[in-house]
């Protein structure tokens, strides 16, 4: 059920990041206490891989970097 | 152009006394406005320091005329403090989080540590709310006792005391909550989230009150010469009354009670003048009664500045009115009065080649008499950007000025591209360029098959059009506003324009079944197409007169090279489909632009599905499917034209057979439901898993009773045929269906309230007129007659009470579907496909990494895969798979 959450190593990141130009702040998010960002121990600042199943195109990966949950 | 700029932070802060002070130019101390003589005051709420309005006066602030001068502002000081309405909630935060004596948090230092680890988090905000303060009743810093602060709206504020184990509220003044307030420390506010640099929170609670320019609230001179004055300037009026005459009484030394009704009468206006619609205030009311729009209702809402002034806005160059239809004129164009025609205009620059015709432009004038007339012009723009109005004797003169440089501004004519809109525009197709056909009458007027992308129909809607000024707008519309590019629908890949209602009729009944047309009979059909043989006669009589079959003239609207099986919507999904054989004529076969076997109805043509359509426009593009709804739409109309088509109330009339048949099928249903409910009472019943026997009885009884009705529906479906205009519309497609007829000739049915029989109303019983407890069909709501043969009073009662669920179902709809709609526009509305696929915000913030997943536009797909295989395979093999 859960998609497959991988953190990225830093040489992955900046491809990633220069792949699509973009800096570190035009990232989607995911906050640093989700679950599955808990299970890969995941650290705020890191990536994350996501690789799900999609309806239309069979395979989606997705990345985010992670956050702290803003208080409140 | 500036490259854009980042907003690393906005920081809200509090007017205080001192700034209010600081930026007023003028204290204002009188309510009057004008003298006699109509000059301003000196020193009251039209004073010359503020700014001015009249032409001629000139501003004592800056010395500008009416339009340069931006206003100033002043200031009225008030005899007491009044709270601020608009920070009532965290005025009472503030109150119940800090100690009523030394003002420090609630909190020992200890305590602060663990509810806020970081006062510095980046993300800063609230860090400490209500309910981190345990109800504490001594102060941690001074020891002293804390009273519970009661907040009434909209701005009273009390403590409540024990006394003699009674409780008892004594009120605050905003003079003690100021008080209060000031004596709070600064370290202790920016714990709350609070920056005391730029608002200390005493500065919720006025002292001074600063007056707006009158450049923002502008008196008018109505037309008997009265002046009129803003709503703003009349609150001003009753701040400074009351304001004055508190003063006075404070310094004649009027008793306490006085005072306090006057600080409360102060507070009152003051707090209207901010907001006039504050829960627990009565609004401030103009002499006729209309409340007054003050501050804070200039801001909110749909016609407030934000919604009304700033998102939206009324434009030029558009027009309005009634739309009505015509199916003579092509998709792609709309019926322009030509009353409009001549108001509205084109600027066309004049160069070296156009001159001449710029010229005629020019001489014709504003003046169209009829359709026939050439178009005109109306204004001429000199290159200094002077507009020149034609009219009158100045057409030769200007003509003869004229050169490259000059602008004219051209009346509409036929062709002219134009943007045609109804509202809401709930989907891009909402909004479409169509080319004009300027004709007479007041009405747009369109062809019936583009109602579905707008969702227009003719019962008085109103569109409006928008007319592009410069040549990329009208690039823009031709190459993708264009109604011909927006025939497939992004939201399902699908056409969404197309045949409706009498269209599937006509279509459906010219091509049913076979039949036979003469000569005669076929050029009436086809007599405004453009074709240049017909094709070979299907059939010759031995005396030589040659026939065409139905077929054939569909055929002739259809591309050449066109190869489609499919099963139309009259099929019935027999359990084995006989192909060509089928009884109904519902397998269509269309070979090389040939309809072979088949009728064409909506699944063929209609909005929404289309199949040949569909097919047309991916085989040879949108253009010859716009001239194929074109060829369309005239075919059927003249189609249903041929034996006409109407419907009346004797439409329903069923012989004297059905009717016996129908009400035996339904004595049958309620003796069956009595059975039922016999069984139920002596406890026999056996409930079905996971329900209780009532809720078994009552699934039973509203499967019997439905299935009685269907059954009438049948009875009556087998009496009346494809000869009946209602069957002829619930087969084709074109409107209605079995079920609307089974309600008018049979039966109508059960009426429900959520799905369930109708049970409220009184003691046990749905209505006096039944026994208590009585679960017979008729006594809840089960109507055993038809819409034609009438329903009984009780029967009719029950048919309300299924109907307002209804009614109500919609309304409710509709409005949080547009709220939901609003909210998901606002916000999506700025990103955008980028080149390398991403979908990206205005900064570049990735949201998906490709469009969709699958980077796939669904108007290039079908129905949702990328390709439509089968479609493809069908018209190579010509046979269905
Ligand atoms: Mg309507
Ligand atoms: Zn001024
Ligand atoms: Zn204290
Ligand atoms: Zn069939």
């Amino acid at each position: 059920m859960v998609p497959d959450h991988q953190v990225m190593s830093e040489d992955e990141v900046k491809t990633l990041l220069a792949r699509y130009s973009i800096t570190f702040e035009q990232l989607p998010k995911i906050y640093h206490d989700d679950a599955a960002v808990k299970q890969i121990n995941g650290k705020v600042g890191d990536v994350i891989q996501i690789v799900r199943q999609s309806q239309t195109a069979g395979i989606a990966e997705a990345y985010r970097l992670v956050i702290r949950r803003p208080k409140k | 152009m500036p490259s854009p700029k980042r907003i690393g932070k906005i920081k809200f802060g509090l007017l205080s006394p001192k700034e209010i002070r600081t930026m007023s130019v003028r204290k204002i101390i009188w309510a009057d406005t004008y003298d006699d003589d109509g000059f301003p005051y000196p020193q009251g709420l039209m004073d010359l320091a503020l700014g001015v309005i009249d032409p001629g006066l000139r501003c004592k602030t800056c010395d500008q005329k009416a339009a340069d001068c931006p206003g100033h502002f002043g200031h009225i000081e008030l005899a007491k403090p009044v709270i601020h309405v608009g920070y009532t909630r965290l005025i009472r935060k503030l109150l119940r989080v800090t100690c009523r004596a030394c003002g420090r948090l609630l909190l020992s230092p200890d305590e602060i540590q663990k509810v806020s680890i970081t006062a510095e988090d980046e993300f800063g905000g609230d860090v400490l709310t209500e309910k981190d303060i345990k109800k504490e009743r001594a102060c941690p810093h001074c020891g002293e006792l804390q009273l519970k602060v009661n907040f009434e709206k909209p701005t009273t504020f009390s403590e409540v005391l024990l006394e003699d184990g009674k409780k008892i509220e004594h009120k605050l003044t905003p003079a003690d909550i100021r008080a209060r307030l000031e004596r709070i420390p600064d370290s202790d506010l920016r714990l709350l989230g609070i920056n005391p640099d730029v608002a200390r929170p005493e500065w919720t609670i006025l002292t001074v009150l600063p007056v707006p320019p009158v450049t923002m609230r502008p008196s008018i001179i109505l037309e008997n010469g009265q002046r009129s004055e803003d709503d703003l300037t009349h609150k001003l009026v009753d701040i400074i009354r009351i304001n004055q005459r508190f003063k006075e009484n404070q310094d004649a030394g009027a008793p306490q009670l006085i005072i306090e009704d006057l600080w409360e009468l102060l507070q009152y206006h003051v707090t209207t003048y901010l907001d006039n619609e504050v829960a627990g205030c009565p609004p401030a009311r103009h002499r006729s009664g209309r409340p007054l729009k003050t501050l804070s209702q200039r801001l909110k809402g749909k016609d407030g500045r934000f919604r009304g002034s700033l998102s939206g806005k009324r434009v030029n160059f558009s027009a309005r009115t009634v739309i009505s239809p015509n199916p003579n004129l092509s998709v792609t164009e709309v019926g322009v009065p030509l009353s409009i025609a001549i108001e509205m205009t084109v600027p066309i620059r004049v160069t070296a080649h156009n001159i001449e015709e710029m010229r005629e432009l020019v001489l014709r004038g504003p003046e169209r008499k009829s359709l026939k007339v050439p178009c005109g012009a109306n204004y001429v723009i000199r290159p200094d950007n002077r507009r020149l109005r034609l009219g009158g004797d100045n057409l030769e003169t200007i003509a003869e000025q004229i050169e490259p440089g000059y602008t004219v501004e051209r009346q509409l004519r036929d062709g002219d591209i134009v943007l045609f809109n109804r509202q809401p525009s709930l989907h891009r197709m909402s909004i479409m360029a169509h080319r004009i056909k300027v004709m007479d009458g007041k009405t747009f007027r369109l062809n019936p098959a583009v109602c579905p992308p707008y969702n227009a129909d003719f019962d008085g809607d109103e569109m409006n059009l928008h007319v592009p000024q410069t040549e990329e707008a009208r690039a823009e519309a031709a190459i993708l506003i264009a109604v011909q590019e927006n025939i497939l629908s992004p939201r399902f890949g699908g056409p969404i324009i197309g045949g409706i209602h009498d269209h599937i009729s006509g279509i459906f009944m010219l091509t049913h079944d076979l039949r036979w047309f003469t000569k005669s009979e076929i050029l009436y059909l086809l007599k405004y197409f453009e074709f240049e043989h017909l094709p070979e006669p299907g059939k010759v009589e031995e005396d030589g007169t040659p026939f065409w079959s139905n077929k054939q003239v569909f055929s002739i609207i259809l591309p050449t090279g066109l190869n489609m099986v499919f099963r139309a919507s009259s099929c019935v999904n027999c359990d084995e489909c006989k192909d060509e054989g089928c009884e109904r004529d519902a397998f269509v076969r269309i070979i090389d632009g040939q309809l072979q076997t088949g009728t064409i109805d909506k699944k063929s043509i209609g909005a929404f599905d289309g199949a040949i359509l569909n097919r047309i426009i991916r085989q040879y593009g949108m253009e010859r499917a716009s001239h194929f709804i074109d060829d369309m739409t005239r075919l059927s109309i003249r189609g249903i034209m041929i034996d006409g088509f109407s419907f009346g109330i004797d439409d329903e009339d069923l012989s004297r057979t059905e009717y016996g048949q129908i009400e035996d099928e339904l004595s049958k249903a309620e003796d069956d439901v009595d059975r039922r409910i016999r069984i139920f009472q002596e406890g026999q019943l056996e409930p079905m898993p996971g329900r209780t026997p009532e809720e078994t009885l009552e699934m039973q009884i509203m499967q019997v009773l439905g299935k009685a009705r269907d059954r009438t529906g049948e009875i009556a479906g087998r009496h009346l045929g494809l000869g009946n205009s209602a069957v002829l519309m619930a087969v084709s497609g074109a409107r209605g269906s079995m079920l609307n007829l089974t309600q008018m000739a049979g039966c109508i049915g059960q009426q429900s309230v959520r799905g369930e029989r109708i049970m409220r109303g009184y003691e046990e019983r749905t209505l006096p007129h039944y026994r208590r407890g009585d679960r017979g069909a008729d006594a809840h709501g089960f109507i055993k007659h038809s819409y034609k043969g009438g329903l009984s009073p009780t029967e009719f009662f029950f048919h309300a009470i299924g109907g307002r669920e209804g009614l109500v179902d919609t309304a409710v709809r509709t409005s949080q579907s547009g709220y939901l709609q609003r909210r998901l526009i606002n916000a999506l509305q700025d990103l955008k496909v980028e080149y390398d696929g991403t979908v990206r915000t205005t900064m570049g913030r990735i949201i998906q990494y490709q469009y969709g997943e699958d980077g796939t536009d669904p108007m290039k797909g079908a129905f949702g895969d990328p390709v439509d295989v089968k479609g493809i395979v069908e018209s190579i093999l010509k046979v269905e798979v």
